[in-house]
């Protein structure tokens, strides 16, 4: 990036700025025969001139040059046309005259516009880029959203900028000069005059200008911290709430907001000062023009048709001119915002370029031992973290860090990884530091995980892939259209600098993780995810979602022969009445009496119970034969019971989480609804009333509820009317919902809903749980438990992954730092968030799956209590920053050091 | 068994025996209704106890892990509760009750069971006294215990 943002256009696009000078250059021609055109057509064919005698003709289109010296030259006669003609001739030249300039202008202004776009674009990557170069601790001093806002917002004026950065200049310097020089012409002293105030334009705005500059500059500075602060109030928010600061950020956010009023105004008053002044010396100009060129004409100094071509000629000054002073003010402005952009994105100690170079040849196996060599950290305020540490951990080994809480092995393990940089000493594998060696190797053969894990937006197995995307190893080929645009973007991403590679190429690589492609990357993934204890998750993620039938074919076709495993395993169990089944033309009593009229599931938002029971087609067929009279006493039944039970609990009463159709803001809703209604007949309630009270209906559920309102003619009665909603169903109706068939796969529904086909019985004592173990064992049985857990990768883990939970997100990052297969699996507390004991059987079933790799990689475990060190080779104390102790377990707790005393506290 | 079935079963029991109906149909309303087959457990001893049981029908053995295995120390049936004390001193349940035969209870969660207790000290009153009369129960039993050991 260059300094000045002049040299880096040119640098950038000179070219195409050459080329664009010439094609402006070369539509002046047809737009000054347009301009000539129309005196051509008055004087010639409409006024007559030339066209004096009966039939006379003119020449139409001749071609002649008067050159000097040679005289007239004519190279074509021209072609005689008739009064009549020639004005269909000339008009038509008119007409076509036009629609050239509109094509160059068309042209220009599209290749200007490409040219500024490429440019943004650009610029755009060389900020990314550099922020992925930044050196770790500048992070600590930059917030997210003001990078975000650079690379967004505060660049953006540059693409419109460029394409005119050279040609505008030259365009209207050129137009402002030929006015005056005509002037100049016809009269010395005039022109003068016209030339003076034009330099006083040019000299005096430019500079009121400066202080518009400065404003711009606060602006974009204070508009940048704004985003920053609101980009913290939305990362801060649980911190806000719980310390009621929410009013303090109000006023932190109306004060930026007021001083950014204050320079937006300051900015106003300023500029239209500016442009007054402005356009007081253009006008001051004509008035001089008259007072002086009136008073030479009338001293006869004079002819008054000078004076007349000097005022006309005048009026083509002022225009470019201003256009000329707007342009310079939009040059001012983007080099402020790019010097602005530019001061903030060069750091010092960058990456440089090559370090992060992408390399598609797999990385070869580090036999060398890692070397850490008198190291010393320090904090930004300069404090020392760790200090003189030396040791080596040879390939193979497995190596406890243990500190006391601020001994200093997290550091040492944030260092081995490239998250701190040392004051002082280094860490090198053989005889590169890791500093400089390049990230393809580094980050291929050493993979580190901590208990605070980013896990991007997207779905569970892009992040637990992310750690194998080094390169684009598979190149994606496109075909047809595809094809074509596939190439487009090649070179439009040359053309503006970006690198060539497809972010829609296979970048997972696939060897390292033992796997042989796309086909078995999920099984060889499987004991990994095993031995961090994941699978369970992940399956029961998979169960919990609605899948897509395309993506997973033998889910759907197999999903009949699953139902009659599931069946056939609740029989074995004695447990038929765990699972109630959905049957076409039953009543199921698990289900609600809504579920068990629709008897599918909504493809799109499942629609409340309220606008179920409000549906003109669905009311429409329970009144067919009454229903809804039967459903409204029911409703006004529940209504009742539930009013008396609850109407005198507080609402934040613990009881109304087991009331599943009415909230607590509801109760006294509905208690008023009953006044209104009892006694009522059914006619004279409200369409709405009437939806309310059926509603509650829809919700009850006979075994959960126990009112005894559900009587077996009433659950006849719903089973008739689903038939009646499936015969009649409106098409918008029929693409919402998916019928319930024991033969097909319900697309709309989650994956354990397929499988049970049914509901769990309300009253079954731990059924949910007993139902998954059961499900878990048929997945396994009929070979689909790998289907569902691709299934479950699936899963979008939210902003940050927050939609996993913290154990979740720790164990993911555990298990891709595993699947990389490095040399040096370096695990700093990764697992904080489960107990001791759950940490330990994870951490033994990792180190053994680590040890049966054929690379038997060196494994360093900050261990989160001092007595983990016993699964451990050599075990290594830090205590206050320092290495105090190193060797086997067995030595250290026999001794009385930090070890001992730490394990036996 | 319907809803106010189960406030007639919950008034037998002589915790409940002072609590006004209503409140005892809401206590029931707010109550899973729960199955359980013959050898199912209700809960198991060491457990953190998230609930009280009232036993609607059938019976249950309540069992007592022991270094010599495990012995049956009482059988409780209808209109019996089980599993109060470890929700009232935050305790591991102190006994494993498994259902004899198909079993019906009430399945009061220890938020509920509390609150009601908060509610209706006449509950509260009724729980010590019950809790007194097993204390010098056991103790007697201890004490005829240790006089025949020696």
């Amino acid at each position: 990036m260059d300094k000045s943002l002049a040299r880096f256009i040119w640098t950038h696009t000179w070219r195409q700025q050459i080329w664009i000078l010439v094609v402006v250059a070369l539509s002046m021609i047809p737009y000054f025969m347009a301009l000539d055109l129309p005196k051509q057509i008055v004087n010639g064919p409409i006024q007559g001139k030339g066209f004096e005698g009966a039939g006379a003709m003119q020449p139409f289109l001749p071609i002649a040059f008067d050159l000097p010296f040679i005289g007239s030259v004519r190279l074509y006669a021209g072609f005689p046309l008739d009064r009549e003609q020639m004005l269909y001739a000339l008009s038509f030249v008119f007409l076509f005259l036009v629609v050239v300039n509109g094509l160059f202008k068309f042209y220009i202004n599209t290749y200007k516009g490409r040219l500024g776009e490429r440019m943004l674009r650009r610029i755009r990557f060389i900020l990314v880029d550099r922020v992925l170069r930044f050196p770790p601790f500048y992070f600590r001093r930059v917030k997210a959203a003001e990078v975000a806002s650079m690379v967004k917002d505060e660049v953006e004026p540059l693409g419109g900028f460029i394409g005119d950065a050279f040609v505008q200049p030259a365009l209207l310097g050129g137009q402002a000069l030929t006015a005056l020089v005509f002037i100049l012409l016809q009269n010395f002293w005039l022109g003068m005059i016209a030339a003076v105030i034009v330099a006083a334009q040019i000299i005096i705005i430019p500079q009121m200008r400066k202080r518009l500059l400065r404003l711009g500059r606060e602006r974009q500075i204070t508009a940048r911290q704004l985003a920053g602060r609101v980009g913290e109030i939305v990362d801060g928010i649980g911190t806000i709430h719980i310390h009621d600061t929410s009013n303090y950020e109000r006023a932190d956010v109306a004060a930026r907001l007021g001083h950014i009023f204050k320079i937006r105004y300051d900015l106003y008053q300023w500029k239209f000062l500016v442009k007054f002044l402005n356009n007081f010396l253009a006008q001051v100009t004509p008035f001089l023009f008259y007072l002086i060129g009136g008073y030479l004409a009338v001293r006869g100094r004079i002819d008054i048709g000078q004076l007349v071509a000097v005022i006309g000629a005048y009026k083509d000054l002022p225009s470019p001119l201003k256009d000329l002073i707007d342009w310079d003010q939009a040059r001012q402005d983007v080099q402020v915002k790019y010097q602005q952009v530019f001061e903030q994105f060069s750091v010092d100690r960058i990456l440089a370029p090559e370090i992060q170079a992408l390399s598609r040849e797999p990385s070869p196996p580090l036999g060398a031992p890692l070397t850490v060599s008198n190291l010393s950290v320090a904090d930004d305020s300069g404090a020392t973290l760790v200090e003189h540490i030396s040791l080596r951990i040879t390939p193979g080994e497995r190596v406890a860090l243990v500190g006391t809480p601020n001994g200093g092995a997290d550091i040492l393990a944030e260092t081995m990884a490239r998250l701190i940089w040392p004051a002082g000493g280094r860490v090198s594998i053989g005889d590169g530091d890791i500093l400089e060696l390049p990230e393809a190797v580094v980050g291929r053969r050493i993979s580190y995980a901590s208990s605070d894990p980013y896990l991007f937006q997207g779905t569970l197995r892009d992040n637990l892939f992310y750690s194998l995307k080094h390169a684009p190893l598979i190149d994606r080929t496109y075909e047809g259209p595809d094809a074509q645009l596939a190439k487009w973007r090649l070179s439009e991403a040359e053309k503006a600098g970006n690198p060539p590679y497809d972010v829609d190429a296979d970048w997972i690589d696939y060897a390292s993780a033992g796997a042989g492609g796309p086909g078995d990357l999920l099984i060889a993934t499987m004991p990994t995810l095993a031995a961090v204890d994941l699978s369970k998750d992940v399956l029961e993620l998979g169960l919990r979602s609605a899948i897509d039938p395309a993506r997973h074919p033998h889910l759907v076709e197999r999903v009949v022969e699953l139902r009659a495993a599931m069946r056939e395993r609740l029989e074995e169990e004695g447990l038929d009445d765990l699972v109630v089944p959905f049957e076409p033309g039953a009543y199921n009593r698990e289900a609600t009496v809504g579920e068990n009229l629709l008897f599918g599931a909504a493809t799109g938002r499942a629609p409340s119970r309220r606008e179920l029971a409000a549906d003109p087609y669905i009311a429409g067929v329970l009144a067919a034969d009454g229903l809804d009279r039967t459903l409204y006493g029911m409703g006004l039944d529940i209504a009742d019971q539930t009013v008396e039970l609850f109407s005198d609990l507080p609402p934040d009463h613990p009881f109304f989480q087991q009331l599943g159709f009415m909230t607590a803001e509801e109760v006294p809703l509905y208690e008023a609804l009953i006044q209104k209604l009892s006694g009522k007949p059914y006619e004279s309630a409200a369409a709405e009333d009437r939806a309310r009270i059926i509603a509650l209906s829809f919700a009850y559920i006979e075994p959960r509820y126990r009112f005894g309102l559900l009587t077996e003619e009433i659950m006849a009665r719903v089973v008739e009317a689903r038939q009646r909603f499936y015969e009649g169903l409106p098409d918008d109706l029929r693409d919402a919902i998916e019928p319930y068939d024991p033969e097909k796969y319900t697309a709309a529904a989650s994956v354990l809903d397929n499988v049970l086909f049914g509901r769990i019985g309300n009253n079954q004592a731990e059924g949910p749980e007993r139902v998954r173990a059961l499900v878990r064992g048929v997945l396994e049985e009929t070979g689909l438990y790998d289907e569902v857990l691709d299934v479950g990768l699936d899963f979008d883990v939210g902003v940050g992954g927050r939609r996993l939970s913290v154990v979740q997100r720790q164990k993911l990052d555990l298990a891709r730092a595993m699947l990389k297969r490095a040399d040096f699996v370096i695990l700093n507390r990764p697992l904080l968030a489960l107990d001791q004991r759950q940490q330990e059987s994870i951490m033994r079933r990792v180190l053994d799956g680590l040890k049966h790799e054929e690379r038997n990689p060196a494994v360093i475990w900050v261990v989160s209590s001092a007595a983990m060190a016993r699964f451990f080779d050599r075990v290594i104390v830090f205590d206050a920053g320092t290495l105090v102790e190193d060797g086997t377990h067995e030595t250290l707790s026999n001794g009385n050091g930090t070890f001992s005393t730490l394990v036996s506290r | 068994m319907l809803l106010k079935d189960e406030v007639g079963m919950l008034k037998r029991v002589p915790l409940f025996s002072g609590v006004e109906p209503g409140k005892l149909k809401l206590l029931a309303f707010t109550s899973d209704r729960v199955s359980y087959s013959a050898g199912q457990v209700l809960f198991r001893q060491g457990e953190e106890g998230d609930a009280a049981y009232v036993i609607l029908s059938g019976t249950a053995d309540i069992l007592v892990e022991t270094d010599g295995g495990q012995i049956k120390v009482a059988e409780v049936e209808p209109n019996a509760i089980v599993g109060e004390i470890a929700i009232l001193c935050d305790v591991s349940r102190t006994a494993t009750v498994k259902a004899n035969e198909r079993l019906e209870a009430l399945r009061i969660r220890k938020e509920h069971f509390l609150r009601m207790l908060r509610e209706n000290p006449e509950m509260t009153i009724e729980i010590v006294r019950v809790l007194a009369g097993r204390l010098s129960t056991t103790t007697a039993e201890l004490s005829a215990e240790r006089s025949r050991n020696h």
